[in-house]
């Protein structure tokens, strides 16, 4: 061999590096692409990039894998004539033939009936394109895949503080002192997480994980607190008791920034009980907190303006208004919600001692108070007072599904939020930071369309498919109060689903309720399997007929890169490219990649030519708007208006003249403007030049305190990021709530709930947080299903991303079923034994593993590794499939029949949120005699046409090449 | 360990081509001595070649255990550190004066070169004898080195393994001797019988001290000194891969318990008490057949000591590979 | 004399695998490639890796700590692979001693494994010659590289920067300073093997709050005393 020393990788091939972004998983670090012969030899992180700093994480190492994978789609597929759906029997068609059959099919429904198409997509950081081609179609009949992933925790915190966790905010690890992890595995993001949190050690925070189980980011806690799953609502009560009890508590925070002392009508006899006291004035309407409230002054011992100078308002207290209603401060009314939920009420609930529960509500409020931070930075807030310095409370926090997918959710992430508010860390250093475009506004403007009245024929919808309720009257609802979207969302059922419920569309559309669809058109999204409940049900579903033999969903399209299990199931199948042989938009208008110091968004750049006949998503999307003539596709003559994506994000504005567009960074014409000027037509070309990425760094004064900090606020008003430069007050008490309750309770002057739905309506609408067992478990029985089962996400997987991944796939080719060893002796097996998990609502076969570092009572397992046999490139005998399983197959996407409903869907009351770890379960040894396989299995998907052969034996790869070296 | 096949039969099979090959030059000796009487040159010829032979497939048999075969010319370079070295070097040797023997014998040169005392008439043959001899035993212990010197076997890494390998290798040799005697109808049966019955009780002496040592083994590694953490529970989850790698191959035998204890009950009746019983009951009967299937017997017995004595070794690297998940 | 080496900081290491699948794509198509994979779309897919993350537990629960242990080659200054090899295809070298194996004298024989009481070598199942971690040789002595990306691939991808890379001979490197610091160990020392790479030990972060500090005298409830007189009959009135 050559002496490496003498060894230059860089004299070999003719060798380039390209910079992109990655998109191995949703965190979306910058990479560089090195190519030797125009193929990848390595990708690396792009040391430059604000986000992951030079750091790559397993996935993005194996972007290569990705690449090359066999199980890619090449070409445009048609379910062939005669063959049934689900058979995976299917011919190439070519682009034109695709395009045609949309167009004809499209066009059609367009005219007649735009909610028969529905357009639903796994991937929810393409939004801003996606979104709109549904809202310009006039399809209310659009989402991501938000409603399955973790709506409560963006909802339970925009309804809160306007900002909320991953994309939107974070947790200042910096500057904190004490971090707080609650139900966190993996997260979007990944990198800066774990560059974060490596950082924080180092400088010797002190590092807290509450979760079931003890993995990645939990195993380098300081200490790990094992929780109860769903039970987090009752630990985060008990720890605001405990921290209102002691006075630990930010008072000055929270009368200046919150509506802690705002007086709140008390008398359940009056219309407006529980609503805000506001003194009449006018006030411009608008999608923002008018400031017409009062506080109860301490020296007058009166009611005065909120935020009068001077004025010293009583948190707590009982009082009665000149004109005699009587009031109390809402943080009065929060102190007497938790005086029930001492920390000896929620120990058995949670399974951690009282002691505990103590502790960490002391060391939270003790080190937010005594280790205050205290930065030279000069800013002024809303009220025109001057500061001469931004402090923060050194306490951070950071959750995710663990508290999200659960039928409680919303609420505890609700209790979440404003534990952060009492201990006053909210976008302050130390604590918890926004990201632009955060902070917005509680709730944000956006609303949906409000009636059956805003889907018209070759229309666009009128309103957004996609919003934020503020009232009653903002639900998407016919007459009758009953939903006009397929999947329900914004109806009395899931008032507050804000990202809709792509887990209910497919059983919904199957069963016509409320009403059948024709199209079904699917990006990205593996409902067949693990991105949908109930999966075995799920799949049959797809494959029903009327009696007259039509498919109950007449036509499904999907669009994917990999031969999902859901692609069996298309009758018409796109092939999408990589992310490395695509243009893409990282847009301010969806999900950004913004850091804590000012926005950051970020592009795609092709670095190498699609395989075979592939087709960016988008590019499709621009090509069918333009051929259906969407409006904003097409020009006032009728012709088309943007020759491709590219020609699109450069050029759309999203009203003429409005200055806002796709990307961010280098607009004007010359490419000196941010956020907001005109389109720039080298665009994509200053984007290159600059690693595909665009941060802007926002002043230092404009930073933090951002819902109360007057020059960020004028500043994010005129370049285009918010409506009104309002204060955005957090909601310890949430009115919106309130107001739903009170339609829920007759005394609303708008809508009111059909009456099945009235008592949960009023029920889980309110105002201040509250602990309920899941949905599910109050309706089953659990002593029959003793255990909790839920999932975490490897570090080295996304979702069902990579099995077709050769290396990562090395990693976790097939998952175990972990538990407690107590589990195994308690029901007589073993270590590695085959066990049967059963839920109420099925079974699946799997092997166990013994583990110390999971609460006795859950059992859990890594997500979406198993798959059904022969997809994603796998041969038929894959582990995925022989040895691999999913716990899909035991989660309900409905709930039992109760007397809210029959049909109403296995997710939180208010937002729709999928309740994923509601599941209960027994597990019990399989038979000696019972296949050493996981059940159920399927039978093996064939490979599609177009797609690679499998490759051989052996592969090794160099640089592009396939074979010995 | 993994018992690989190739190892199982290369050091069986020249272990027992030497031991041949010393029963031979002991034959000789003996009837220099005038104990016994000189067999015809031919006899020492034929046993030498089917020593040859031996040594010949275990040679072959060595190959498959190696990844690049082509270059196994290369294994000669560094015997000053490696055992596996000195093996590489000595085994072509030993084959090479056994080959010599085997055709000076043969060739019938046995015209005695000079005398040594008064009667000791020293040949070509007898010269080569005891260079093969010197040689056949530094292959024994360059064998036998391979596997003992390894530190990190422990159960590998003691005299006991070299002494195993020296008196299992000489006690087939000698059975093989026998069966051979048997075979041609020489009186040499009960010669050859006697030594490879004694050599057989000596080897199961070594091998059970063997056992009962490595029964007692308490290893120096632990999960705790491999990952560095002190804690009484301490149990591996993952090993990083679901599918194995060549770490979960090589090092562990993949049977479980109950077979490594049917292979070592096997092989502790096959090596020694049937063999012995057999060769004891061809003296009575005269049986010529009895001595070939004691030596039989043996050998198979032998293949599966082999085994055992691969698979009973734990090395520390098995540590790091206990749990998939 | 030089030793370059990796410190392995599992007090950070939160067994992402970024340093495993780093690894391999650089290594596979660089100097010490191919990587081979079998099976890679099969059953049981395994393959050539220089560099594994395990995952034990410590403790019983609820005092269980999960332990994510990254283990490749390592470089010991002692090599046992080294003086077993018969061909001389596993050698230390003597400018940084980084142990290496030429895959063109290695003849497969799995030796140097057996001498490895780490199971740090690994056979590539199809190219047959023995594979091990090079410390990204091609990397770290390539001039044509910047100084920032002069490192193990590993060790820029580290999400944690759970991998510092140095020269463990240096004292004042930053290498020397962790393992000096903060109690830096070498795996299974019993074997006298002496590995240049070093772990760093988990370490844990308390907060001891004393009672005293719950109760201060700014503790906010005191703004909130609310009793008032409303002119009920009190002690006051009645007791003489």
């Amino acid at each position: 061999m050559q002496d490496p020393v003498s060894h230059s990788d860089s004299t070999i091939g003719r060798v380039e590096v390209k910079e992109t972004t990655c998109y191995m998983c949703a965190c979306r670090c910058g990479i560089r692409v090195h190519l030797r012969d125009g193929e990848v030899r390595y990708i690396d992180g792009n040391p430059k990039h604000p986000l992951n700093k030079g750091v790559i994480c397993a996935k993005g190492s194996s972007g290569i894998m990705k690449q090359y994978s066999p199980g890619r789609i090449t070409k445009p597929l048609r379910r062939k004539p005669g063959a049934e759906r689900g058979e995976s029997a299917f011919e190439v068609i070519s682009w034109d033939e695709a395009f045609g059959m949309l167009e004809e099919r499209l066009a059609k429904l367009r005219a007649e009936d735009p909610k028969k198409f529905a357009l639903f997509t796994g991937r929810d950081q393409m939004q801003a394109l996606t979104g709109l081609f549904a809202k310009q179609y006039g399809t209310p009949n659009y989402a991501a895949h938000g409603g399955f992933c973790s709506v409560n925790m963006a909802a339970g915190l925009i309804y809160t503080m306007g900002g909320s966790f991953w994309e939107f905010g974070g947790p200042d690890l910096e500057r904190s002192k004490l971090f707080v992890m609650i139900g966190t595995a993996e997260d979007h993001h990944s990198n800066p997480l774990k560059i974060a949190i490596s950082e924080f050690k180092r400088r010797g925070g002190r590092f807290v994980s509450i979760n079931p189980v003890r993995t990645g980011y939990s195993a380098i806690a300081d200490e790990w607190v094992p929780i109860k799953p769903g039970t987090d609502g009752a630990l985060l009560l008990a720890i605001v008791h405990e921290i209102i009890s002691k006075g630990l508590f930010d008072r000055e925070f929270l009368v200046q920034y919150t509506n802690s002392a705002e007086l709140v009508v008390d008398d359940p006899e009056r219309e407006n009980h529980g609503l805000f006291y506001r003194a009449e004035m006018h006030v411009e309407e608008g999608c923002f907190d008018p400031q017409n409230k009062l506080w109860w002054d301490r020296d007058i011992n009166g009611p005065i303006s909120t935020h009068t100078p001077g004025a010293d308002p009583r948190l707590m207290g009982s009082y009665v208004l000149p004109d005699g209603t009587p009031v109390k401060p809402s943080f009065q009314l929060l102190k007497e919600r938790v005086e029930q939920y001492t920390p000896e009420w929620a120990a058995p609930i949670t399974g951690i001692p009282a002691e505990t529960i103590r502790r960490l509500a002391h060391e939270m409020g003790v080190t937010a108070r005594d280790q205050k931070i205290e930065l030279p930075i000069k800013w002024t807030d809303c009220w025109d007072n001057e500061h001469e310095s931004v402090t923060g409370n050194p306490v951070s926090f950071h959750a995710m599904r663990g508290l999200a997918a659960h039928s409680n959710g919303f609420h505890t992430i609700r209790t979440l939020g404003i534990l952060m508010t009492l201990l006053g860390t909210i976008d302050r250093p130390g604590g918890f930071r926004h990201k632009a475009p955060f902070p917005r506004p509680i709730p944000p403007c956006p609303k949906p369309p409000h009636g059956p009245e805003a889907v018209q024929p070759n229309t666009p919808l009128d309103g957004m498919p996609l919003g934020w309720p503020a009232k009653p009257d903002d639900l998407f609802v016919d007459a009758d109060g009953e939903a006009v979207r397929l999947d329900k969302a914004f109806s009395w059922e899931y008032p507050l689903s804000v990202h809709g419920l792509m887990h209910n569309v497919i059983t919904n559309a199957w069963r016509g309720d409320p009403y059948p669809i024709d199209t079904l058109f699917l990006f990205m999204a593996n409902m067949a399997w693990n991105s949908t409940m109930n999966t075995v049900e799920v799949r049959k579903m797809l494959v029903d007929k009327n009696p007259n033999g039509d498919y109950k969903i007449p036509f499904l399209v999907v669009c994917d890169t990999f031969a999902s299990e859901t692609v069996a199931f298309a009758d018409l199948v796109l092939p999408d490219t990589s992310y490395l042989e695509r243009h893409d938009a990282l847009s301010m208008l969806d999900r950004p990649i913004s850091e804590f110091d000012g926005p950051v968004d970020a592009v795609r750049i092709p670095v190498l030519p699609p395989k075979g006949d592939c087709k960016p998503f988008q590019d499709v999307l621009v090509e069918l708007g333009s051929r259906l003539k969407l409006p904003a596709f097409t020009k006032e003559d009728g012709s088309r208006k943007y020759r491709d994506y590219p020609d699109f994000v450069v050029n759309y504005e999203t009203s003429p003249g409005s200055g806002i567009g796709f990307l961010a960074g280098w607009r004007g014409q010359s490419g000196d403007k941010v956020l907001k000027g005109e389109p720039n037509p080298r665009q994509w070309e200053m984007y290159a030049q600059n690693g595909c990425v665009f941060h802007y760094e926002l002043p230092r004064n404009y930073q933090y305190m951002r819902n109360w900090n007057k020059g960020y606020l004028h500043w994010a008003r005129a370049h285009g990021m918010i409506r009104y430069a309002e204060p955005i007050n957090l909601h310890l008490y949430s009115e919106v709530l309130q107001k739903f309750r009170l339609a829920a309770q007759g005394k609303w002057p708008g809508r009111i709930p059909p009456e099945r739905l009235r008592e949960r309506v009023e029920t889980f609408f309110d105002p201040l947080p509250f602990y309920y067992d899941p949905l599910e478990s109050q309706l089953i029985d659990t002593r029959r299903y003793p255990l909790n089962a839920l999932t975490q996400r490897p570090m080295a997987m996304y979702h069902s991303w990579d099995s077709q991944n050769a290396w990562l796939r090395q990693i976790h080719s097939h998952n175990y079923l972990f538990m407690s060893p107590r589990v195994g002796l308690e029901n007589g097996f073993g270590d590695g034994d085959w066990v049967w998990v059963e839920s109420p609502h099925g079974k699946v076969r799997c092997m166990c593993r013994f583990s110390e570092a999971v609460e006795p009572g859950t059992v859990w397992t890594w997500n979406a590794i198993g798959k059904a046999s022969g997809a994603w490139g796998l041969s038929a005998d894959a582990d995925e499939s022989r040895k691999g399983f999913l716990l899909n197959h035991v989660i309900a996407e409905e709930l039992p029949p109760s007397a809210s409903g029959d049909h109403l869907s296995n997710s939180d009351p208010v937002t729709g949120q999928a309740a994923w770890f509601d599941v209960r379960v027994r597990v019990y040894k399989a038979e000696d005699g019972e296949t050493k396989m996981t059940s159920p299995q399927f039978k093996a998907m064939p490979r599609l046409p177009g797609q690679e052969k499998k490759r051989g034996k052996w592969q090794s790869y160099v640089a592009g090449v396939f074979g010995k070296k | 360990m993994h018992p690989a096949f190739s190892v199982i039969f290369l050091t069986t099979l020249i272990g027992a081509g030497q031991g041949l090959y010393l029963a031979m030059v002991t034959g000789q000796l003996y009837a220099v001595a005038r104990f016994l009487p000189r067999q015809e040159e031919q006899f020492y010829a034929i046993g030498s070649l089917v020593a040859l032979v031996l040594l010949v497939a275990g040679l072959a048999a060595s190959f498959f255990h190696l990844g690049r075969p082509e270059r196994a010319w290369r294994a000669a370079a560094k015997w000053k550190t490696s055992w596996l070295s000195r093996e590489v070097i000595v085994l072509p040797l030993v084959m090479a004066l056994v080959f010599a023997y085997g055709i000076a014998h043969l060739l019938d040169w046995t015209q005695p070169l000079f005398r040594v005392g008064q009667s000791l008439d020293v040949d070509v043959t007898l010269l080569l004898g005891l260079l093969g001899t010197v040689a056949s035993f530094a292959l024994y212990v360059c064998t036998a080195m391979v596997y003992a010197g390894v530190k990190f076997l422990e159960e590998w890494h003691t005299p006991l393994t070299v002494t195993n390998f020296i008196f299992f290798g000489a006690a087939s040799g000698f059975m093989l001797a026998a069966a051979y005697s048997a075979y041609v109808g020489n009186p040499l049966v009960t010669f050859y019988g006697t030594w490879a019955a004694i050599l057989t009780l000596v080897a199961l002496g070594s091998r059970l001290a063997h056992l009962l040592r490595n029964a007692r083994i308490k290893h120096k590694s632990t999960v705790q000194t491999a990952i560095g953490v002190r804690h009484t529970a301490l149990t591996q989850r993952a090993q990083g891969a679901t599918g194995g790698s060549f770490n979960t191959r090589e090092f562990f035998h993949g049977g479980d318990s109950r077979l490594l204890v049917l292979i070592r009950y096997g092989f502790l009746i096959l090596v020694f008490p049937v063999p012995i019983l057999l060769i004891g009951a061809a003296y009575v009967t005269e049986s010529s057949t009895l001595p070939i299937l004691a030596f039989v017997i043996q050998f198979v017995g032998l293949m599966l000591e082999r085994w055992s004595f691969f698979a009973e070794a734990r090395h520390p690297q098995n540590l790091y590979y206990q749990s998939v998940a | 004399m030089t030793q370059l080496a990796l410190v392995i900081d599992l007090n950070v290491c939160v067994g992402c695998h970024a340093c495993v699948t780093s690894c391999k794509e650089w290594n596979t198509s660089g100097w010490a490639g191919p990587m081979v994979d079998q099976n890679p779309y099969g059953a049981s897919p395994n393959g050539t890796f220089f560099n594994r993350v395990q995952t034990f537990e410590v403790g019983t629960f609820p005092d269980t700590e999960t332990v994510h242990f990254p283990k490749s080659c390592l470089h010991c200054e002692e090599p046992p692979c080294v003086p077993v090899c018969p061909t001389g295809a596993s050698y230390k070298r003597a400018d940084n001693g980084v142990v290496l194996v030429d895959y063109d004298k290695c003849i497969g024989c799995k030796y140097c494994s057996w001498a490895c009481p780490y199971g740090a070598r690994e056979l590539d199942a199809e190219q047959k010659v023995m594979k091990k971690c090079t410390l990204c040789i091609d990397r770290i002595t390539d001039a044509k590289l910047s100084e920032r990306d002069r490192k193990p691939a590993c060790v820029l991808a580290c999400p944690t920067s759970a991998r510092l890379f140095g020269d463990v001979h240096d004292p004042d490197s930053e290498v020397s300073v962790a393992i000096r610091e903060r109690g830096g160990y070498q795996l299974m020392p019993e074997w006298g093997t002496k590995p240049a790479n070093h772990y760093l030990p988990r370490q844990k972060t308390r907060i001891h709050i004393d009672p005293d500090e719950l109760t201060r005298v700014d503790n906010p409830l005191r703004k909130e005393d609310l009793t008032s007189y409303t002119g009920e009959e009190t002690l006051d009135d009645v007791a003489w």
